[in-house]
């Protein structure tokens, strides 16, 4: 038990995000189109930042890049020593299933998996499954009652809790979250984003988290805005 | 916006997804052609039966027959002329000319009826050519064809005879038959004077019989076009539903574009309108192609139709279709229904479209649970219905009702059946992509499980009617072993010739076993009568299925006959019941063998037996035992010695593999039908993996996104079909045994008065196995590559608010 506590110590305190002028552009019809545009950003480990900007200046984009889903153009993606835009299919496959957690907007989880095995999906993938801890995450998220539903029969806001639940139960070194609450009233929104955070501060995980909403952003511990393509 | 924009903006769709438009239109096309195929020759098959019975047995009218079922005198004929009744007498039986078998019928032109005048003599000339010395054979242009040369008598051909029929004068035909003085029966015409004798008091051993609506061949082989038509009904059903499911796609996928055009102010009903004349369109261009391949597939099949009802029912029917512009009407309207019914939900529920909503892709699943308790419950019912007919049933009719239900239930059972083996998998794993592998293959058996159901019903068909048929084969082929025991065959041309060859023969072989037969009448149904010697061959080698110890010893001393099995069982006769032979002969039957491929009944009786109540027996006919190494030697002195054609002297191989031959022609057709059948299962699986194919985006992207490579997701994906292949694979063969052992034990002895033993052949399964296994890999190939091809951004696409 203490050296799996110090192994998560050891990925937390590796966990340091460079990104160092990274760029994306998307063929469209109406030709290239350059979302970003030399982007260079570091986070330390167990920071909270808010990623704000207009809708269409390239959050999702640059979540994505992060997240190991998709390769940038050129620029580099350090996190924990090592250029994850290098890797292959498989390798960066492998990072994404042991070192971060993805919360998006919504589709999060395994529509063919009840409530319980969606929580403990990630964590058996990333080889950590921890049975009490997911009890924890459960019983703090409220949603103890709904283990054996499916996805399709829970409300957005329900799923929402659930997608959180499924990567903390992980324990993953970065959470990355686009819009966690886009699809979600303000009250019921603003009741999930407080679990997340106060849940990811308790993890010791780094967050980097996209919302269009100033409001939101101040709940955070860091703001950084995207404007043309670029940080500002 | 006019409505032709509309109409463009609608059709667009199709022109960027060509696959799917290839599978509606081959989908459509395929369940069109199999249809229209199989009632294309169901309907030559009939209105040959029909043009039979009328032409040959004029069955538009009542006849005379004997009530105990031996022949009518022709005294009873004279007796009726005498007192003023317009009748005409016949007589009937087969009669070989060469090696060509043909129904001789026997006529009286001048008193036969006007209505029942099928060939016509009207000239002078003809009539006296028919009935005057030698005499006329009036036949079809195939039969003179086939007996060209085999006889002195003249030919004329009529377009309206039926090939394997010959029309004679009556003087001929009993000549010919041998049945001086005796008719089969007497036609009785409609008009007749008032205030005449009455029938009964007339000819009180007569009985009328009336006018059939349906003929006896038709009746026989009733079977046989009800297991066609099923046939071709299930590759419609399935055909239907890769329409079903296509069409169920391309509407999920136009919803955008319904909705944009209900915003810009297109109104439900026009769109309403122009889908169901796109629809419709698409009906009547799949409808045509699909009525040209069944015409193909018609007269590809119909040859191997004709042998079989040929060989099995002695029903004739031309190789050749004829083009009936009903065909064409029927086959454009039931792709135009067929179309319309499978897409009726799909149209239903455009008019729910919500204007703003968004798709909720995932709910059906749920509905679909509750549907299947309903389903286990009609399953349950139908199995059980099954058992009821199977132990209380009697007929074909009860046979085929076994099969239809045993077939519909245990395919209503398989979504069950299958998603309790997915639950069980997935509980009992515990590795996270394992159990999600289950649990995902069970989310998608709503999407397959109607595919899964057409491709169990389409192995357990191919299982059961192959596992019929190499039983049959098997059983046939050591059948021929014993029946053909003799070395050799051989005919003599004439009497005078037989004679020659008996004394001849006597010194050379080993023994020589004559084959003669009388057609007669028993228990009111056509017969054949055979007499044999007492030889040890029949001892040893007759196919008995039961008998008396002393079978033998009572047939050569005339004691008893033996009865084929067919005859048998249709009337239920036992061992030791007395059939009248002929009108002065009464036997008891000792023994009842099996006499496969052959449609009627059959008498044999000892040698001497029948030549004393059929002195006039024609004795043409030998088997002849040697050694076999010396066969080519005796058949080559058989032709020096006696200048006897080559078709005259045929040996046992020959025969056999002739036999065998017309066996495998026989089940050409089901074998067809089979591959067909599969195929089009085979194609609604795929139709059915891309559609869901399209759907899958949701249910993989996070599972991606949490780590698993595409490559992975793709590979599993593969192993997803080939365990809902295998799974279904291994449900079908047991019920493709029960559907086989339904066949062999109720459907064939209804239908063709014969049990035969079940035989399993794990080989036959094997292939078939690989087979499916390669079908499935097809199947799964293109939505594989779609899927293993997809760019991360289409992925992505899920997770944001842009669907
Ligand atoms: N796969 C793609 N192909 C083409 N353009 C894309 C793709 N994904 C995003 N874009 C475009 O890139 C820009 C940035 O998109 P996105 O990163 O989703 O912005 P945000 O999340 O800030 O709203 C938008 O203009 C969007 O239309
Ligand atoms: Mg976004």
């Amino acid at each position: 038990m203490e050296r799996y506590i110090c192994a998560i110590v050891l990925i937390l305190a590796a966990m340091v995000i460079a990104l160092r002028n990274l760029s994306k552009s998307y063929e469209t019809a109406e030709g290239r189109l350059e979302v970003l545009r030399g982007i260079d950003l570091d986070l330390g480990a167990g920071d909270s930042v808010a990623l704000t900007g207009e809708s269409g200046s390239g959050k999702s984009t640059l979540l994505h890049l992060v997240a190991g889903l998709d390769r940038p153009d050129s620029g580099e993606i350090v996190i924990g020593g090592r250029d994850i835009s290098k890797l292959d299919d498989r390798g960066r496959a492998g990072y994404r299933r042991t070192e971060v957690g993805l919360v998006f907007q919504q589709f999060n989880l395994v529509p063919s998996l009840d409530v319980a095995a969606n929580i403990a999906f990630h964590a058996k993938l990333a080889g950590r499954h921890d049975p009490a801890w997911e009890n924890e995450l459960v019983e703090r998220l409220g949603i103890g009652t709904l283990l054996t539903r499916y996805p399709e029969q829970l409300s957005s806001g329900q799923q929402q809790r659930v997608a959180i639940g499924r990567t903390l139960a992980a324990r993953p070194g970065l959470v990355l979250a686009d819009e966690p609450t886009g699809n979600l009233d303000e009250a019921n929104g603003d009741a999930v984003l407080e679990l997340m955070l106060s849940l990811s501060k308790g993890t010791g995980s780094t967050l980097l988290m996209a919302t269009h909403s100033r409001r939101l952003a101040d709940w955070l511990d860091r703001q950084v805005h995207l404007r043309s393509g670029k940080i500002t | 916006m006019t409505t032709w924009t509309v109409a463009t903006a609608l059709l667009s769709h199709w022109r960027r997804r060509p696959l799917q438009f290839g599978a509606l239109l081959s989908g459509l096309a395929l369940a069109t052609a199999l249809w229209s195929g199989v009632q294309a020759i169901n309907a030559e098959a009939r209105a040959s039966y029909t043009r039979a019975a009328v032409v040959l047995d004029q069955n538009g009218l009542a006849n005379l027959v004997s009530s105990n079922g031996s022949s009518v005198p022709q005294s009873a004929f004279v007796r009726l002329r005498r007192a003023g009744w317009n009748v005409s007498p016949v007589v009937e039986g087969d009669y070989r000319f060469g090696t060509t078998r043909l129904r001789v019928i026997g006529i009286e032109p001048l008193t036969m009826p006007a209505e029942a005048q099928t060939i016509d003599l009207g000239n002078a000339g003809d009539l006296l050519s028919f009935i005057s010395p030698p005499g006329t054979l009036v036949v079809s242009a195939g039969t003179a064809e086939k007996i060209r040369g085999q006889t002195d008598l003249a030919l004329r051909v009529s377009d309206r005879m039926l090939d394997g029929a010959a029309f004679v004068d009556i003087g001929l035909a009993q000549r010919l038959l041998r049945r001086d003085g005796e008719l089969s029966r007497i036609v009785v015409a409609e008009n007749q004077r008032s205030g005449l004798e009455p029938l009964e008091k007339l000819v009180p051993t007569l009985s009328v019989r009336e006018p059939n609506a349906e003929t006896d061949v038709e009746h026989l082989t009733e079977s046989f076009h009800l297991n066609l038509t099923a046939f071709g009904l299930l590759a419609f059903a399935v055909g239907l539903f890769i329409v079903y499911s296509t069409i169920g796609l391309a509407f999920e996928q136009r919803r955008p574009t319904f909705r944009t055009l209900r915003c810009l102010g297109v109104s439900l009903r026009v769109l309403a309108v122009l889908l169901l004349a796109e629809l419709v369109l698409f009906a009547l261009a799949a409808g045509a192609v699909g009525v040209a391949i069944g015409y193909l597939v018609a007269s590809l099949l119909l040859p191997g139709v004709a042998a079989t009802l040929e060989g099995l029912y002695g029903a004739s029917v031309p190789g050749t279709l004829s083009l009936r512009p009903e065909w064409w009407v029927s086959g454009f309207a039931i792709a135009v229904a067929g179309t319309l019914v499978s897409s009726a939900q799909s149209l239903l529920r455009l008019t729910r479209v919500p204007l703003l909503a968004a798709a909720q892709p995932q709910t059906w699943g749920r509905s679909w649970q509750a549907g299947r308790r309903f389903q286990v419950l009609a399953a349950a019912a139908l199995l059980a219905l099954s058992g009821a007919l199977l132990l209380w049933a009697e007929g074909l009719e009860a046979g085929f009702g076994v099969l239809g239900c045993l077939l519909l239930g245990a395919s209503l059972l398989l979504p069950t059946v299958l998603s309790g083996f997915l639950t069980v998998m997935q509980r009992t794993s515990s590795r996270a992509l394992v159990t999600w592998f289950w649990a995902d293959a069970r989310q998608q058996l709503p999407g397959l499980s109607l595919a899964l159901m057409a491709l169990l019903l389409a192995l357990a068909a191919n299982v059961g009617v192959g596992t019929m048929v190499s039983s049959f084969r098997l059983t046939f082929v050591g059948w021929l072993d014993q029946r053909l025991a003799a070395e050799l065959y051989v005919a003599a041309r004439n009497e005078g010739e037989a004679d020659r060859l008996r004394t001849w023969l006597a010194t050379k072989v080993e023994s020589v076993l004559p084959i003669s037969s009388v057609d007669a009448e028993i228990r009111g149904q056509p017969m054949q009568i055979f007499g044999v010697v007492d030889d040890p061959t029949y001892r040893k080698h007759w196919p008995l299925i039961v008998g008396l110890p002393d079978v033998w010893d009572r047939v050569a001393s005339g004691q008893g006959v033996l009865v084929n099995e067919q005859f048998w069982r249709r009337d239920r006769l036992r061992i030791g019941d007395q059939l009248d032979l002929a009108s002065d002969w009464k036997s008891t039957v000792v023994g009842v063998y099996s006499d496969y491929g052959n449609p009627k009944g059959q008498v044999i009786a000892g040698i001497n037996a029948l030549t004393s109540r059929y002195p006039q027996v024609s004795r043409l006919r030998y088997g002849l035992r040697i050694q076999p190494d010396q066969v080519a030697d005796l058949r080559s002195r058989l032709s020096d010695e006696f200048g006897l054609p080559p078709d005259n002297v045929v040996d046992q191989a020959a025969l056999k593999e002739q036999s065998r031959r017309i066996f495998d022609r026989t089940f050409l057709v089901t074998g067809a039908l089979n591959i067909f059948t599969l195929g089009v299962a085979a194609l609604a699986m795929f139709s059915s993996l891309l559609t869901l194919s399209e759907m899958r985006l949701p249910q993989l992207a996070p599972v991606w996104a949490m780590g698993i490579t595409r490559r992975d997701l793709a590979l599993l994906e593969l192993l997803r079909t080939l365990v809902l292949w295998l799974v279904t694979f291994i449900a079908a063969l047991p019920l493709g045994l029960a559907l086989a052992w339904v066949l062999l034990a109720v459907v064939n002895v209804e239908a063709f008065g014969w049990r035969l033993p079940m035989h399993i052949f794990p080989y036959e399964w094997v292939r078939l196995g690989l087979v499916v296994l390669a079908a499935a890999v097809v199947s799964v190939f293109i939505p594989l590559r779609r899927l293993a091809g997809l760019a991360p951004s289409d992925l992505l696409k899920v997770f944001a608010n842009e669907r």
